[in-house]
């Protein structure tokens, strides 16, 4: 298997990465490698074995429903780039 | 060509908690911006998720209260994206093994007929923040308290065929969460939001045709309104020879139209994994059947029971347990005067009548259960006609005391007296010759219908008082002995 220019163009937009594209073949090349390592894990067989979505042999704990946070918003806010009027500024992000 | 349109809804209903799914927050509605954000809610380096046992609790009642799979182990996972209200860059939510899986739920259409309707499942997931568009000098202003309010997210099989039966699920599935109490409810205030999938297929086609999503449409007349919109829009495209394009659109209630949404933005993929920070979720059989055993008699098991033991109609059992509050005040009402029947007439057109002509809800009705189950007492022990009863139910709505009380202090009592009745009837007889002539001119058939005739003018001599069975019979008596004597 392997990943062609327009495809990393793609994923590098989905996670907010610039890439030039005099970098892309060597990315590319490097990408290639690693879906290559995950091909050779795909051939062992996983017949019987249960899916494995936490390394720890435990439950999640749950907390109460009670309210154990106040308001520390000026806290918060005095280490923000941008607030006013309580919000959080951020760029437009609609047109 | 005729078109059956293809509906599956996608309901976030938001679960009524008092601190959010994943920190200690107040979820209070309508806080100054921001207030109500913790460092976990902001996504500050190093917090960790704790799951809200309570938000746990209501999406089990969910699934027990639509008969759905239970997942007895489930695992919450990161679902990918990039907005500024959405600190984290992903949300909590559940993907390959959710709380709550199949189910099916009923519904009632306005005919009377039910319908059954697959749940494909419900997960628990986080809510986002808010994004506030207006003039902050061309910035975008985020709050973050609603970030991290726990959502369940109910997912329908594609079974809806129109709007109207997408909208008696919607509201089946709001007296549902409300019975069960596990949310507000509040539409205004974003507690119950649906998307919309709609796709057309021809007639008798069994493959889906192309959808579109209408995303977060917030009452249930604009989920009416923008499913009849577009399913006329896609019926337009494909009549034309045209493919509708598989894209979300946003239902604009302004315009009443639904229109795509910036389609520049590269399809996301959520690039979904199982979230390191939160262990499986594995919930005790033990702890599932005690709630199973604690949860309330729920509607189409209530509707059921006013029909078998109350007699009533379907229709009016399916009125009268919209709300616990309401079925519970019938009840209350019938029990108390021993007639089921006319108990549900009251309590559906005098009492529901004057509560929405003044937009209250039947928990803050004027008039309590053992007001009305007294006046009702009075029309069956004939003290008064159904008549007059509707004029001590204004004055009780208007405080006026209790119905003997009222009916005491204006004069109401029914007049059965058979001799006084029997002076009026004289009297009436006397003062109509005509009418009496045209009577016994008359064949029996029409006898019936002149005879209202004197029954209105008895009535009417008697400021409705009069027992009007007691009037029929002497009426009939008196009219029917003169002829014979003539």
């Amino acid at each position: 298997m392997s990943i062609g220019s327009d495809e990393l163009s793609r994923i590098a937009e989905l996670a907010r990465l610039r890439v030039d594209s005099d970098e892309l073949p060597a990315l590319t090349r490097r990408l290639d490698d690693i879906l290559g390592m995950v091909e050779t894990l795909q051939t062992v067989d996983t017949e019987g074995v249960e899916p494995l979505s936490n390394p720890l042999d435990a439950h999640q704990p749950l907390r109460a429903d009670v309210v154990t946070e106040g308001n520390r918003r000026s806290e918060f806010q005095s280490i923000a780039p941008a607030v006013e009027n309580g919000l959080y500024l951020v760029p437009k992000v609609i047109e | 060509m005729s078109w059956e349109t293809v509906i599956g809804l996608e309901v976030h209903l938001q679960l009524a908690t008092q601190s959010k799914i994943f920190s200690g927050s107040s979820t209070r509605f309508g806080a100054e911006p921001n207030t109500q954000a913790s460092a976990v809610d902001l996504a500050m380096p190093g917090m960790l998720p704790v799951l809200n046992e309570q938000a746990v609790r209501f999406a089990v009642m969910f699934g027990l209260g639509i008969d759905a799979e239970i997942g007895r182990r489930s695992v919450f996972d990161r679902k990918n994206y990039f907005y500024p209200d959405l600190p984290k860059g992903y949300q909590i939510s559940q993907f390959a093994e959710p709380i709550v899986g199949r189910g099916e739920f009923e519904i009632t259409l306005e005919d009377g007929s039910t319908r059954s309707i697959g749940i494909t499942r419900a997960h628990l997931e986080e809510d986002a923040g808010k994004s506030l568009h207006e003039d902050f000098h061309g910035q975008t202003g985020i709050d973050l308290n609603r970030a991290g309010t726990p959502l369940l997210e109910i997912v329908s099989e594609p079974d809806l065929r129109s709007a109207t039966e997408a909208v008696a699920y919607l509201k089946a599935l709001h007296s549902l969460v409300l019975y069960l109490g596990i949310s507000d409810g509040n539409m205004a205030e974003g507690s119950m939001r649906c998307d919309i999938n709609l796709s057309l297929r021809p007639a008798g086609s069994d493959t889906l045709g192309t959808r579109a999503e209408i995303k977060n449409v917030n009452s249930f007349r604009f989920v009416e309104k923008a499913i009849q919109f577009e399913t006329l829009r896609q019926a337009d495209i494909l009549e034309s020879g045209g493919r509708v394009v598989q894209e979300t659109r946003l239902y604009d209630a302004e315009r009443d139209e639904t229109r795509p949404m910036r389609s520049k933005e590269v399809a996301n993929d959520y690039r979904y994994f199982p979230e390191p920070d939160l262990l499986p979720v594995v919930l005790e059989e033990s702890w599932i059947a005690q709630l199973r055993s604690e949860l309330p008699e729920l509607p189409p098991a209530k509707r059921a029971r006013f029909v078998s033991d109350y007699g009533l109609s379907t229709y009016d059992a399916g009125v009268l347990v919209d709300s616990r509050a309401l079925a519970d005040y019938f009840e209350a009402v019938a029990r108390d005067c021993g007639d089921a029947k006319i108990a549900a007439n009251w309590v559906q057109v005098e009492l529901l009548g004057q509560l929405n002509r003044e937009d209250l809800d039947i928990t803050r009705s004027p008039v309590p259960p053992t007001q009305l189950a007294g006046l009702i007492r009075r029309i069956l022990d004939d003290s008064i006609s159904g008549k007059i009863a509707k004029q001590v139910f204004e004055a009780m709505w208007q405080g006026e005391g209790d119905a003997d009380q009222i009916i005491e202090s204006r004069g109401l009592k029914q007049v059965s007296d058979s001799g006084k009745l029997e002076a009026m009837v004289d009297a009436v007889i006397k003062d109509s010759p005509d009418q009496v002539a045209q009577y016994r001119a008359a064949d029996a058939g029409k006898q019936k219908k002149l005879i209202g005739y004197f029954v209105g003018q008895v009535m009417k001599a008697s400021r409705g008082q009069a027992n009007p069975g007691m009037v029929n019979q002497l009426l009939a008596r008196k009219l029917g002995d003169n002829q014979q004597d003539a």
